[in-house]
């Protein structure tokens, strides 16, 4: 792990290069979702299902950055993420719920035949309490795990494996039913948003556009973070935690601190996810979704902010293309993928574009 | 059992430079160890009374009892397994002795404060092998050392002031590492590295420097820059330094103590030391 | 009731059926002849008449093969035609319409068979009789579950018997009977006992004030001998488990704990374990059915030499060379974890596949009423430990083992004195995957085999390493065994669930206190 970082390509390559791309990418997401206002039978109109699929994947690529945070810079493999993930859908989730099922009861309740909300659902009719629970739910559950596990100083692999069994320990109870979170089938049948229909050509294209900027703030943030004297002291806990701690640095606060704001990160992709795709159920806490997650940081590079992003791209463009034209063999490529990223490309695509940089 | 104080959770910043009378550096917001700086009214800086560690059975160290004087260059010498690196672990509070006391100055109970408290407090440590952020660069380095507030908040806002450059360029041309102040750690020579990890103690700044073959793999030029600079340390902080090189340590002791199984063998001028029967007998050999 | 004659009314039935033989020689014409409302009679004078003779004629009725020709004669139908009911050889005059039976009739005829079960030679079948009639006995019955009781030498099928009889008793008319019943109740230690006694806490059922209070303290008389077999059920079960997260986890305990390789792909050595089983399984029923009772015995070599050769292939092409950098490997191994589970998918189906028990693992030893322990269970803690004690012995007595320890501690000291690190790491590696390839054989014996196998205990079995602590196969034993009987203490309280995610939170704390007895190798290591 002594590989040096740099912060993104703009060091290397030139601001002004790095800085182009992004503007001219910025500009086609942006653009992107107007395209799918124009009419049907327009030739440049962009469909739903292309504009669902890119929004998807960039709800990705956030979870995908705010793991390079954790991962990349502060050596903490998480592969509980997606639990962070599907806490911020659920979250918003219940105020979709709430919202199709009016004055009665979400139709799952219902089919319970329970009669009342369960406590913990009181307040989620109201879409800012909502986004607080998207923003306290996973924040709280990275804090008291965080806390805990730092203290007693689990990291590398153990830290690995915990994350691991507390997203499988969260699927198993989201699966039941007790739990109030419809079991099996989670929340589906969206109606409205903020009295908006879910489905309407206006809403999608807001979702996109706030995916888009939760995506670009994402993205600032982790350059000044890793630009700070803050991003400095992770760097130096990945490498040498006992030398940091002799220098008077504790590093359970940093960790913390890095580890919360992931997860966060992790639950706002979650929550913009959710009414974009229409479903949210437990298996987006299953251990592979979020193991899933790290090849994505592992092959765009590690330690890098536009790695990560490539990264979620590239797999999940794969992954897309894949189980349409052969889904018998998706499994064989992700799984190779693993193999050749580990083996080949310790530093990820991004490592290769600096190195042909360099050239 | 690890029987670490529960410290004070760390995110805010409880540090208030103006409060901070004395040396202990405390972000923490733990007031026993704040206090009003060192307390050294006897003289002493460091304390290890009656030390004892064992690991599986296998005793490390065994009753030790060493006193180290403020302002003091203490030279540790002893043969490999004697209990050096293990007494340097007790004191920064990477291993909790079995019983005992040690106590930095006459208040600080290093047995009951956690590593980054006792590193706050002002005791700096050079490990063995030298160990440095290798993906940062070498002023990178030099500036997670300095000696300022460490808390999450303040790293997030941290933004050097013209006097800490400075005072950083001043240990950059110390350690005479300016025209490498860019370069990646990981890079340097094992010499390079050995003496950026000095650097970082002086940026530190500690009151007890505790240095771990700090001289292995210098040229002898580097090792005699290395001798004039603990030289020059001395007095200003206490230096307690383990050293196989012996030519070194002749050229910087005034006070010599001889390790062996765990407790102390001798202690003295490097002259009593060398003419000791028992020294020469499981250490320097006839 | 004069007990002299009830002692002596079986053998007056026998009696009976002895001297008039054709007495029953017209029950099938009769039950044929007659209309559903006197075949319910019957039925209900047969059961408590039983006759050994009878019982052809009472299995056909249950099994539906009773049937009639235009003569209203009956037939049974055999596998191969029509048997006449009444004996001799006579032919159907036409083709025989079966008997249809309603509900009620389907309830009496199974009573019958149970009483008529009663007077079988073997003991099982007479308990199982007796268990029948626990539940469907009718009054008509009470005379001939008396005289049952009073000459039944089984012990077992005596308590059953006692207890039908006591089930019986609790509706007669007669407090003192009830009393009396309620007391009988009270002295066995059946769940049904209980499920009885609870529904006559309630005085809308139970009207006799006395006979309640009796009731009460025979419901905790079963209570308490219940609670036993609860318990030791519980203990069972966790043990059970706890060899099964053994098994998984001592591979892992292995490759985890002395080469420092996160191998992701463990559960899938156990799933090809056990596809190994259900391929031998395979071939023995093709080449040699004869044998098949065998068929596990000849799996566990297979299962270890096909695991622990994939295994090794694995650590020569990939694994190899990504030592020392654990979190790769974890990422490595879970893209070879996926590539075989869509393997296997591809080579034998998404659907779990069959491997059966042989009959030397089927069944188990009944214990107390409510606590059953099965063979295959039993033989798997015991194999679990066999294969503990095995590896131990092969890491601390053998050459090889003394390479792996020497690799683990040093491996550049190692290397140098001349031991063949590459070889070593290659054959630790397939050993920690065949132990697995062993587990798979086990699970395979008590659980569904499919491709999918493998992932529901890889988490598992690294909670099993990571609270035993590295690279002790003492504490491995343990862990796998603490983890299972907490796991099976707990789930009845609060669910399957909820358990396992207290035992997460619990493994969590618990590491908070001994977090360097666990995690790290106490001694002067820095970095």
């Amino acid at each position: 792990m002594n590989q040096p970082i740099s912060l993104t390509l703009a060091q290397k390559a030139g601001p002004k290069l790095t800085l182009g791309i992004g503007a001219v990418v910025l500009a086609i997401l942006i653009i992107l979702p107007l395209l799918h206002l124009l009419p049907a039978d327009n030739s440049l109109q962009v469909s739903a299902y292309t504009l669902t699929l890119v929004g998807k994947i960039l709800c990705y690529a956030i979870v995908a950055l705010a793991l390079d945070l954790v991962w990349g810079y502060a050596g903490l493999l998480s592969l509980g993420h997606g639990l962070f993930f599907a806490l911020g859908g659920y979250a918003m989730g219940m105020y979709l719920m709430r919202e199709s099922a009016g004055d009665g009861l979400p139709a799952f309740m219902v089919f319970l035949s329970w009669t009342e909300l369960p406590w913990y659902w009181t307040g989620t009719q109201h879409f800012l309490w909502a986004l607080c629970l998207v923003v306290l739910a996973p924040g709280l559950l990275a804090l008291v795990f965080g806390f805990f596990a730092f203290r007693s100083r689990i990291k590398g692999v153990y830290f690995s494996i915990m994350t691991q069994a507390l997203t499988f320990a969260g699927m198993l109870l989201f699966f039941r039913n007790e739990t109030g979170f419809g079991g099996n089938n989670g929340f589906t049948n969206f109606r409205t948003i903020l009295g908006f229909d879910i489905t309407a050509q206006g809403t999608r294209t807001a979702l996109f556009l706030a995916i888009v900027a939760l995506l670009t703030c994402s993205l600032l943030l982790g350059w000044r973070l890793a630009k700070s004297k803050f991003g400095r002291v992770l760097t130096a806990l990945r490498d040498a935690e006992n030398r940091l701690m002799f220098c008077g640095y504790d590093p359970r606060g940093y960790k913390l601190f890095i580890w919360v704001l992931s997860a966060v990160l992790c639950g706002l992709a979650g929550a913009l996810y959710v009414p974009l795709v229409g479903i949210i159920n437990p298996s987006e806490m299953s251990p592979t979704n979020s193991i899933e997650a790290a090849v994505w940081v592992a092959l765009g590079g590690r330690g890098s902010l536009i790695g990560p992003i490539l990264g979620a791209g590239i797999v999940n463009g794969m992954k897309s293309w894949f189980t349409v034209a052969f889904p018998e063999y998706w499994l064989f490529a992700l799984g190779a993928l693993f193999i050749v990223v580990t083996l080949y490309l310790p530093k990820g695509v991004i490592g290769l574009l600096r190195k042909k940089g360099e050239q | 059992m690890r029987a670490t104080p529960v410290p004070e959770f760390m995110l805010e910043p409880a540090y208030d430079p103006n409060s901070d009378a004395g040396t202990s550096r405390d972000s923490l917001g733990l007031g026993r160890a704040a206090g009003a700086g060192l307390d050294v009214r006897h003289g002493t800086i460091l304390t290890l009374e009656d030390i004892n560690v064992s690991f599986d059975g296998f005793k490390a160290l065994t009753n030790l009892s060493l006193y180290i004087g403020v302002g003091e260059l203490r030279c540790i010498i002893g043969p490999n397994g004697a209990g050096k690196t293990t007494m340097m672990d007790v004191i920064t509070g990477k291993t909790r002795p079995d019983n005992g006391k040690a106590y930095f100055g006459e208040t600080l109970d290093l047995t009951r404060m956690s590593e980054v408290q006792i590193a706050q407090s002002g005791i700096g440590r050079k490990f063995q092998k030298p160990t440095v952020f290798e993906a940062l660069s070498v002023f990178e380095n030099l500036e997670l050392a300095l000696k300022t507030d460490k808390s999450v908040w303040a790293s997030l806002r941290a933004k050097l002031s013209g006097e800490q450059r400075d005072r950083i360029d001043e240990v950059l041309s110390t350690i005479k590492l300016e025209s490498s102040r860019h370069r990646t750690a990981g890079l340097l020579s094992h010499g390079q590295k050995q003496f950026l990890e000095i650097g970082m103690l002086l940026m530190q700044d500690p009151q007890l420097l505790l240095l771990d073959e700090p001289v292995a793999g210098m040229t002898d030029a580097e090792t005699e820059f290395t001798a004039e600079l603990f030289k020059s340390l001395a007095r200003k902080h206490s230096l307690m330094v383990v050293e196989h090189d012996m030519g070194f340590v002749g050229s910087i002791a005034d006070h010599v103590t001889v390790l062996h199984q765990g407790s102390v063998l001798a202690e003295g001028s490097l002259a009593d030391v060398q003419a000791d029967e028992r020294v020469i007998e499981v250490y320097l050999g006839r | 009731m004069p007990t002299a004659l009830l002692r002596l009314f079986p053998i007056f039935t026998l009696l009976l059926s002895l001297l008039a033989p054709h007495a029953q020689a017209g029950d099938a014409a009769d039950f044929v002849a007659a209309n559903p409302a006197k075949q319910a009679t019957l039925l209900e004078t047969w059961s408590a008449h039983p006759d050994a003779a009878r019982l052809p004629l009472i299995e056909a009725l249950q099994k539906g093969r009773l049937a009639s020709d235009s003569n209203k004669a009956p037939f049974i139908q055999t596998d191969t035609g029509w048997q006449a009911a009444e004996g001799g050889d006579a032919q159907p005059a036409s083709e025989p319409k079966k008997l249809p039976l309603n509900n009620r009739l389907r309830g009496l005829v199974g009573t019958a068979q149970a009483s008529h079960q009663l007077l079988a030679k073997e003991p099982a079948v007479r308990l199982a009789a007796a268990q029948q009639l626990q539940k469907s006995a009718k009054p008509a019955q009470l005379q001939l579950l008396n005289a049952r009781v009073a000459s039944e030498d089984d012990d077992a099928v005596r308590d059953a018997l006692s207890l039908a009889l006591a089930n019986l008793q609790l509706i007669d008319p007669d407090p003192a009977i009830r009393l009396a019943a309620v007391r009988l109740l009270g002295e066995t230690g059946d769940p049904l006992a209980r499920t009885r006694l609870e529904t006559l806490l309630d005085p809308a059922v139970e009207t006799d004030a006395g006979v309640r209070t009796a009731a009460e303290t025979s419901l905790a008389q079963v209570k308490r001998r219940l609670l036993m077999g609860e318990l030791l059920g519980q203990a069972f079960s966790g043990l059970s488990l706890g060899s099964i997260l053994l098994l998984a986890a001592l591979g892992l305990a292995i490759t985890f704990g002395l080469l420092g390789v996160i191998n992701m792909a463990h559960g899938e050595m156990l799933m090809l374990g056990a596809y190994s089983t259900y391929m031998v399984q395979i071939l023995f029923q093709r080449f040699a059915p004869d044998a098949l009772a065998l068929y596990p015995l000849v799996a566990l070599p297979v299962a270890f030499f096909v695991t622990a050769a994939i295994g090794m292939a694995l650590e020569r092409t990939v694994i190899r060379h990504l030592y020392g950098r654990p979190l790769e490997t974890l990422l490595a191994t879970w893209g070879i974890s996926l590539i075989l589970i869509q393997l296997v998918r591809v080579l034998f189906g998404a659907q779990n596949v069959e491997v059966a028990n042989p009959a030397w693992l089927s069944g188990g030893v009944q214990v107390l009423p409510n606590l059953v322990l099965p063979y295959s269970r039993m033989v798997i803690i015991g194999f679990a430990l066999f294969v503990v004690v095995l590896t131990w012995l092969l890491l601390n007595k053998t050459r090889l083992g003394l390479n792996v320890r020497a690799v683990t501690q040093n491996r550049n000291m190692a290397a140098c004195c001349g031991v063949p690190t590459g070889r070593v790491d290659m054959l630790a590696f397939g050993l920690g995957s065949g132990i697995a390839g062993l587990g798979g054989v086990a699970l395979s014996q008590i659980g569904n085999v499919g491709p999918d196998l493998g992932q529901s205990y890889i988490i598992d079995s690294f909670l099993v390493v990571v609270l035993g602590g590295v690279g002790q196969l003492a504490g491995s034993v343990m862990a796998a065994f603490g983890l299972g009987i907490a796991n099976k203490i707990l789930e009845p309280q609060i669910g399957a669930v909820l358990g396992k995610i207290l035992i997460l939170a619990l493994i969590i704390l618990f590491i908070q206190k001994r977090p360097q007895g666990l995690f790290a190798l106490k001694g002067r290591v820095i970095d």
